[in-house]
C-alpha cells in the first residue's frame, strides 16, 4: 500500500488555448486533510474535475489508492471511492430527496429494477441520523427545490458520506452557509478526520482552511506554487505568503 | 454497489425548520395534484358530453371507437412524454411513422415475409431514433432544428421512393399482424387499446424502476448536476430518441393496418395531437416533470373530444376551437399549480 492515497504527476489540462492546469503534481496522504488555496482562476475547480473524473488529463498520470487512473469516468471514480460536494451542489432541485441521495447509484435488485422502497428507507434514516432533518414536514418525497442552502448542503455531503468514500473532496462548502451552518461544517470535516478518511478542502477562506487542514497547497496560475504542513506555519505567515503570490507569482 | 449503512453522524444538523404536520392523504393530493387535475379534467369533459348526448355516451360503441382512434398517437405520446422529461423534443416522428412503412413495404415486396417486414420497420424506427440522437448528443444540434430537419429528410425519402402512391395492405389483414394490432379482443375490445396500455405500463416502468429510467428525470433536471454525479447524459438522451423512433414506426404500422392501406403522406395531422396529450399530461414544457399516467389520460381526452362533439351534435368545425380551449386552460391551471406547491 503506497504511502499517498492519490498522487497526481505531471498533470496538464488546457480547454482550447487556455492550460487551465498545466504540469502539476499534487498527492494527498492517506487520512490526510488538504487545504487548496489559490486565487479564482488559479486551477482549483479543473484540479478537482480532473480527480473526479469529469475531466480527462491531456498528460501526466493520477494514481489513485495504487490505481492508475488515467481516463477513467466519474462513475468510476466514485466506484473507486472518491466523492465531491460541489461548489454548485449538483443537485436536481425538482426531484424528491430520495432521488438527489442515490443520484448516479440508484440501488437496484439483480433483475436490474430499482428498489425504490429501500432508497426511500435508507434516505428517512439518513435525514433523522445525518442531516438532522427532524421536521415532519420533510420526507424522502419531499421536492429539494423547497430547502434552504444549508439544508442543500447537508443533502450534497449525505450523500457523499453515504458511499462510503475513501477520498471526499469539498469545493467551497461553506459558500452561502450562515454561521452555525460553517460551524457545523467544520465539525464534519473534523469527523472526517476522525473516521481515518481523507479530503480536499477547498475554500476561499484563508481561516476556515487553516483551521482543518493537515497541509496547505497553494496554487497559482495553474499549477502549484508551494506548501506547507499548518503545524510549521503560522496563520500570520500564511497570509503573508498568499499576499506575496497574487502579487508576484511567488511565495518567497 | 455499496450500500452499507452504518450510521455517520455528521453533525451536520439543520435546526429551525417549522414543524408541520401532513396527513398522509393531504400528501398524496399534493404530490398527485397534476395527475388528480387531467383525471379531473377527463371527468368533466365525460359529464359534458353525456349530458349534451346520453344516448350516445351511456352505449358502448362510442367508447370502442375511442380505443380504436385515440392509440395511434398514445402510442407515440408515451414515449415523447420521457423525451420532454429530459428537456428535449422530436418533431420528426410523423414522418419516422411514414418511413417505418416504407421499409415494411419494401421488405414486404421483395421476401413476401411478413414477420421479417415487420422486424425491418421496427429497426428503421429505432434506427431513424438513433440518427435524432447523435444529432442531438454528438454533433450538438438543437433538438427543435434537429428533429426539424430529419422530419423532412425522411418524409423527402418516403416521396421519392414511392413517387407518391401508396400501397394496399389487404395481403397482411390475415397474416398474424392483423388480428395481433388491430383485431378485436372478445369482438369488442381494439387490440391497439391493449397494445397503448401495454406501452404505457413497460415506459412507466422503465421511466420509475429502472436506473436509465431515473437518469432520464435527472438529466431533464439538472444536466450539469447529473453529468457531475456520473450519470451518463449522452447515452441517456440517444436511448430516449431511440425509443421515441422505435414507437412512432411501431404506431405507423398499426394506423396503416387499420386502415389497410400504406398512404406515404402518414403521420401527417398526429404532431398536434400527440404533443398536446404530454403537455395536457402534466409533463413540464422545462423537463424533470411528467408523469405517463398523466399522458395516458390525456391522450383519450384528445380522443374523446373530436369524436365527442361530432356526437353532441354540434359541427365538426368546433373541435379545434374546444381542444385549445382545454389546452390553455389545463395548462395554465398546472402551471399556477405548480407556483402553489413551491
Amino acid at each position: 500500500m503506497g504511502e499517498n492515497l492519490l498522487d497526481m504527476h505531471n498533470v496538464s489540462k488546457s480547454f482550447g488555448d487556455v492550460a487551465a492546469v498545466h504540469g502539476i503534481n499534487f498527492r494527498v496522504g492517506r487520512n490526510e486533510i488538504v487545504g487548496l488555496l489559490g486565487d479564482n482562476g488559479a486551477g482549483k475547480s479543473t484540479l478537482i474535475k480532473l480527480i473526479t473524473g469529469y475531466h480527462q488529463p491531456d498528460s501526466g498520470e493520477i494514481i489513485f489508492d495504487d490505481q492508475s487512473i488515467g481516463g477513467f469516468t466519474v462513475a468510476r471514480a466514485r466506484d473507486l471511492g472518491i466523492e465531491t460536494v460541489y461548489q454548485e451542489r449538483a443537485l436536481a432541485e425538482q426531484q424528491p430527496l430520495w432521488r438527489n441521495i442515490f443520484m448516479g447509484r440508484e440501488l437496484a435488485n439483480r433483475a436490474g429494477l430499482m428498489d425504490v422502497k429501500k432508497m426511500k428507507h435508507e434516505t428517512d434514516r439518513l435525514m433523522l441520523e445525518s442531516m438532522g432533518f427532524t421536521s415532519t414536514a420533510v420526507t424522502a418525497d419531499s421536492v429539494v427545490k423547497t430547502f434552504s442552502g444549508g439544508e442543500k448542503q447537508g443533502v450534497a455531503i449525505t450523500r457523499a458520506l453515504y458511499f462510503h468514500a475513501e477520498l471526499i473532496i469539498l469545493d467551497e462548502p461553506t459558500m452561502g452557509l450562515s454561521l452555525s451552518e460553517t460551524r457545523k461544517l467544520m465539525d464534519f470535516v473534523g469527523d472526517i478526520k476522525r473516521q481515518g478518511k481523507s479530503c480536499i478542502f477547498i475554500d476561499h477562506n484563508i481561516f476556515h482552511v487553516y483551521s482543518v487542514a493537515d497541509r496547505v497547497v497553494v496554487l497559482d496560475r495553474g499549477t502549484t506554487a508551494g506548501e506547507f504542513l499548518t503545524k510549521d506555519i503560522t496563520l500570520d505567515q500564511l497570509m503573508e505568503k498568499m499576499y506575496r503570490v497574487a502579487e508576484t507569482g511567488s511565495l518567497d | 454497489m455499496t450500500s452499507n449503512t452504518e450510521p455517520q453522524a455528521t453533525g451536520y444538523a439543520v435546526a429551525g425548520r417549522p414543524v408541520r404536520q401532513r396527513s398522509k392523504l393531504s400528501r398524496f393530493i399534493r404530490s398527485h395534484a397534476l395527475q388528480i387535475g387531467v383525471l379531473g379534467v377527463a371527468v368533466f369533459v365525460w359529464v359534458l358530453f353525456y349530458i349534451g348526448s346520453p344516448q350516445t355516451f351511456s352505449r358502448f360503441p362510442i367508447y370502442q371507437a375511442f380505443m380504436s382512434t385515440t392509440p395511434f398517437f398514445a402510442i407515440m405520446a408515451l414515449p415523447l412524454t420521457m423525451v420532454i422529461i429530459a428537456k428535449e423534443i422530436d418533431l420528426s416522428f410523423p414522418s419516422i411513422m411514414s418511413f417505418g412503412m416504407l421499409v415494411f413495404t419494401a421488405v414486404l415486396t421483395a421476401t413476401r415475409n411478413v414477420a421479417l417486414a415487420f422486424v425491418a420497420l421496427l429497426v428503421a424506427g429505432l434506427l431513424a431514433g438513433y440518427i435524432n440522437g447523435l444529432l442531438v448528443v454528438r454533433v450538438g444540434i438543437p433538438a427543435l432544428v434537429a428533429t426539424i430537419g430529419t422530419s423532412f429528410f425522411w418524409r423527402g425519402v418516403v416521396l421519392v421512393s414511392t413517387g407518391g402512391n401508396g400501397s394496399s395492405l389487404v395481403p397482411v389483414r390475415d397474416t398474424f399482424l392483423g388480428p395481433l394490432l388491430v383485431g378485436r379482443l372478445f369482438g369488442k375490445i381494439p387490440m391497439q387499446f391493449i397494445w397503448t396500455l401495454l406501452i404505457a405500463f413497460a415506459v412507466w416502468l422503465f421511466l420509475n424502476r429502472t436506473r436509465q429510467g431515473a437518469h432520464v428525470y435527472l438529466v431533464g433536471d439538472n444536466e450539469d448536476s447529473a453529468r457531475l454525479m456520473g450519470v451518463n447524459v449522452r447515452r441517456t438522451k440517444t436511448l430516449v430518441f431511440s425509443i421515441m423512433g422505435l414507437a412512432a414506426a411501431f404506431a405507423g404500422l398499426v394506423v396503416s393496418m387499420e386502415v389497410l392501406y400504406y398512404w406515404p403522406t402518414l403521420g401527417e395531422g398526429y404532431l398536434l395531437s400527440t404533443l398536446s396529450s404530454v403537455f395536457l399530461g402534466g409533463t413540464s414544457v422545462f423537463g424533470g416533470t411528467g408523469t405517463i399516467f398523466g399522458t395516458l389520460v390525456a391522450a383519450f381526452i384528445i380522443g374523446a373530444i373530436n369524436a365527442g362533439i361530432v356526437a353532441a351534435g354540434m359541427a365538426g368545425f368546433w373541435t379545434q376551437l374546444i381542444y385549445g380551449l382545454i389546452i390553455v386552460g389545463s395548462v395554465s391551471m398546472q402551471v399556477i399549480l405548480r407556483k402553489r406547491l413551491s
